[in-house]
């Protein structure tokens, strides 16, 4: 391609970062030109760019050239990519920015305190709310790294470097998290030793039909919100020609959404597991983990169990001595909640920008590159190595009949041990909300599925948390968000803090969510008593009906529970 | 008929009641048109693959939970489609209102005037309008300023005015991704421009907003061709309607063949007061598909050369030299 680029020198540095992101043998260089590029560069911008930012700290005219010129990417493409995202910058900043989480768990005061800095950002959701406030360093030439249960005191110290302790959350183990906090997540031999990868010879030794028929049978069901059945999913990708690809949707930003993170830090080879398993099942030689990159501890550990599972044989071109060839890549994302919305979650790979697609066609049709795909969950797929172990009939008589198995919930806000709780389906929600420590009687709100889900009051608290439940109370279980309120919570902020995040994260494509974000979140904040009911009804409606996915689609479900409740 | 067994297969659905076969493959709003039913678009063009973004085409489909764009989605045997219920008019409506309440709506068609009518838009219901910004090309992602709620954001902004061909009037931009369109894969594959930042705050700009004449821009005027609102504008139209002196009433289109190469391509030359002030090429001719180069559509100076300049020229003269 015939490039015009900026005419700006990237540094050494960047240059560096680049050539770190990406694979060396891919551009041949003669004096003044580069040629014989090999095609399909383009899925190398997100590493690219993510690398120059975590780098220096930004991405400069000297960035987006060099970035052009290795990818064959037109510069205004790589800018219009790099504007996208929130952890990107395109204009200098200072080298560490502490994003401070305001969101609804973490609450405005710790962002409040350290008032007006170049280098403290506010930001939404950061999926500690078991260990809030929480704030995220992204540190350009160093790790990045989390601060829980954050002091401003402490956040000044972590802007000069000085960085405590990292202290886990509470976890209320099931059968899927009996790992997390008793295996060391760093080691192979003990992950084996703890039923690690018996799961995966299983299904080498049943072949892909027979694991497919075993998830069919197991009736689970997707743990991201939409609770298709996994089976289905698995049969129809595979029932397609290939090449297929399977990714593993770690992309958690849900606010109050913390559970794939504590899996992902706590047992980090049972994600790799099961989506290896789900690899070979479907036929896919390459899965992706999408992870936000707002978690780099688990992506850390992540990284480091790919890198044991490669060297152990049970990645790469003969997994497990199946003879089948199977490896996984990480992308982080840069800080996008949209992205987790398996389209959008395609272009970000595809190194486009995150705007989610008109469907159809389906993901197991075209997906990841127009091939067939499956997309799960985190939560999803570790059940998976369950299922097989156990037989999809003997997992499908656990919990309930339409909602098998067991859930992960995030249970945070005014209860006493918030963290995850992996609960049998069924539990009610009083028997949740009181198994972290919660006094039902001093909780007047509840919300529950996260900010795309709904508030209910104490009408629900029976309501036994399965989808069958929440979908006949016209509620969502969502991605398992429970956030206790109390009675001295201001419920009228937390409704506009929802709206604000709405209006921060629509990728800004389609009319009715990208404006109609912005006029919902007016509406709070000129309700002077009451809003406008008919307003918010209208915008409801329209965004519901007419927007592209599903970020538009609940954008305003909160909002209007809100108004049921006479919150607002 | 016997044509029948060589076109492609023809599918048959129903919309607003009526049976209606069109070919596989086709769209909703290919076969809402077989049948005369007129129905709004904006990001629409039959030159470019539809990116049903702007959802004014929105219908309902039995069957589906939300309303799917006409323009894109395939027809399907026994698809049963709606128009015009409920539902579509409702959402049509506060669609439009949204559009109008943030942007600058003042040149589009008659047409989508027409269809806000229809609907009885009020884009006024959501509050006077926010005063321009002057930072919107350097927001960033997942941060804006808190409403207040007293007005309605927009996304008015200052007149790019940085070159002597075109005007960028993103006061006007209902970011239909037409123009990127245009200027990538679709017909010039020169990327000059691209949608930068997120959400309300996403917009048209090139690499850091630099000025045009330091992008990749080529100037063949092939976004302004496509731009559904005039946000893109050229540059003689633009001082003509500053001067108060654009009048398309007096304006007749002469159809002609660009003389520069061997291509072919229509010239559609506007003409005002025997003075050419605009080029176009239609959208259905084989050749251009709408699509010019710089030559063909800024290249016509030499043949309107006068001793006695006109008031056309003196007003365009003046811009000239001003950039």
């Amino acid at each position: 391609m015939d490039l015009k680029l900026i005419g700006a020198e990237a540094t050494e540095a960047e240059k560096a970062a680049i050539a770190s992101a990406v694979p060396e043998a891919l551009t041949v260089e003669v004096p003044g030109r580069v040629v014989r590029i090999r095609r399909d560069l383009r899925h190398y911008l997100l590493p690219a760019i993510d690398a120059v930012q975590s780098a220096v700290g930004w991405v400069s005219p000297g960035a987006v050239d060099e970035i052009a010129r290795r990818l064959q990417v037109p510069p205004a493409e790589v800018y219009g990519v790099a504007s996208f995202y929130a952890l990107v910058s395109t204009e200098p900043r200072p080298p560490t920015v502490a994003h401070v989480c305001n969101d609804i768990a973490c609450g405005p005061d710790l962002a409040a305190a350290l008032g007006d800095r170049d280098d403290v950002v506010e930001s939404p959701c950061l999926g500690q709310c078991d260990r809030r406030p929480a704030v995220f360093l992204q540190r350009a030439g160093t790790d990045d790294v989390v601060l829980a249960h954050a002091t401003p005191d402490a956040v000044l110290a972590a802007l000069d470097g000085d960085v405590g302790d990292d202290t886990p959350g509470f976890v209320s183990p099931g059968p899927l998290l009996a790992r997390v906090g008793n295996v060391d997540p760093s080691s192979l031999p003990d992950y084996r030793a703890a039923g690690g990868y018996e799961a995966l010879a299983k299904a080498i030794e049943m072949g892909p039909e027979a694991v497919i028929d075993e998830i069919v049978a197991s009736n689970l069901r997707g743990r991201g919100g939409a609770a298709f059945p996994t089976g289905l999913k698995w049969r129809g990708a595979a029932g397609q020609p290939g090449p297929r690809y399977v990714i593993c949707n770690a992309d958690e930003s849900e606010p109050g959404t913390f559970k794939d993170r504590v899996v992902m830090e706590g047992d980090p080879f049972a994600v790799v597991e099961a989506l290896t398993i789900a690899g070979l099942t479907v036929g896919a030689e390459q899965g992706y983990i999408y992870i936000r990159g707002e978690y780099p501890l688990a992506q850390r550990r992540l990284a480091h169990a790919i890198a044991e599972a490669r060297r152990a044989g049970l990645l790469g071109d003969d997994v497990m001595g199946s003879g089948e060839r199977f490896d996984i890549e990480i992308r982080r994302g840069q800080g996008a909640y949209i992205c987790g919305e398996e389209t959008a979650l395609f272009a970000s790979i595809e190194g486009y920008r995150g705007e989610p697609r008109q469907k159809p066609p389906f993901p197991t049709v075209a997906g990841l590159f127009g091939r067939p795909t499956v997309v799960n969950n985190v939560e999803t797929l570790i059940n998976v190595p369950r299922i097989l172990l156990e037989g999809g009939a003997a997992y499908a008589a656990t919990g309930t009949e339409d909602s098998p198995g067991t859930r992960l919930f995030c249970l945070s806000g005014n209860v006493a041990r918030p963290g995850v709780y992996e609960l049998e389906s069924g539990t009610t929600l009083r028997e949740a909300v009181e198994a972290a420590g919660g006094v039902p009687e001093e909780i007047p709100y509840l919300l529950l599925g996260g900010a795309a889900g709904s508030l209910v009051g104490s009408d629900h608290w029976g309501m036994p948390l399965t989808f069958e439940d929440s979908r006949a109370a016209g509620v969502t279980l969502g991605s398992g968000v429970i956030m206790a309120f109390s009675a001295s919570t201001d419920m009228r902020e937390v409704v506009r803090r929802i709206a604000q995040f709405f209006r921060d994260e629509s990728c800004g494509q389609c009319v009715p969510c990208r404006i109609g974000t912005v006029r919902v979140e007016e509406a709070i904040a000129r309700a002077n008593g009451a809003v406008d009911r008919r307003l918010i009804d209208d915008l409801d409606r329209a965004m519901k009906a007419a927007s592209i996915c599903g970020l538009g689609h609940t954008a305003s479900s909160v909002v209007k529970s809100a108004i049921e409740l006479g919150i607002l | 008929m016997t044509a029948e067994t060589t076109s492609p297969a023809l599918v048959t659905l129903e919309i607003d009641g009526r049976d209606v076969a069109v070919p596989e493959g086709s769209t909703i709003l290919d076969a809402c048109r077989r049948i005369g039913s007129d129905q709004p678009t904006m990001c629409w063009a039959s030159t470019l693959t539809p990116v049903n973004v702007c959802r004014v085409c929105v219908v309902e489909v039995e069957g589906s939970r939300a309303l799917v764009p006409s323009c894109s989605r395939r027809v399907e045997e026994g698809m049963v489609v709606r128009t015009d219920s409920e539902a579509v008019r409702h959402a049509r409506k506060v669609v439009f209102e949204l559009l109008a309440s943030a942007v600058d709506l003042s040149l589009v068609d008659d047409s989508i005037r027409a269809w806000m009518a229809e609907y009885g838009c009020e884009p006024e219901r959501f509050g006077p309008a926010a005063p321009p910004s002057d930072d919107r090309d350097r927001r960033q992602a997942g941060h804006h300023r808190r409403p207040t709620g007293e007005t309605a954001e927009t996304v008015h902004q200052p007149v790019k005015v940085d070159n002597p061909l075109y005007v960028r009037d993103y006061s006007k931009c209902i970011l239909c991704y037409k123009c990127v369109q245009a200027c990538g894969p679709e017909a010039q594959n020169t990327f000059a421009i691209s949608v930068a930042g997120r959400g309300f705050d996403a917009r048209i700009s090139t690499e850091f907003d630099v000025p045009l004449p330091q992008s990749a821009c080529v100037y063949c005027g092939n976004c302004i061709a496509v731009c559904p609102t005039e946000a893109l504008m050229f540059r003689s139209e633009y001082e003509l309607r500053q001067a108060g002196m654009w009048d398309p009433d007096r304006q007749e289109v002469v159809t002609t063949i660009c003389s520069y190469c061997g291509v072919g391509c229509n010239l559609e030359l506007h003409v005002q007061d025997n003075r050419i002030v605009k080029v176009t090429s239609p959208d259905d001719h084989s050749v251009t598909r709408g699509n010019l180069c710089i030559k063909g559509r800024f290249g016509y100076e030499y043949v309107q050369e006068s001793d006695e300049p006109t008031p056309i020229d003196e007003v365009l003269a003046r811009a000239r030299a001003d950039s």
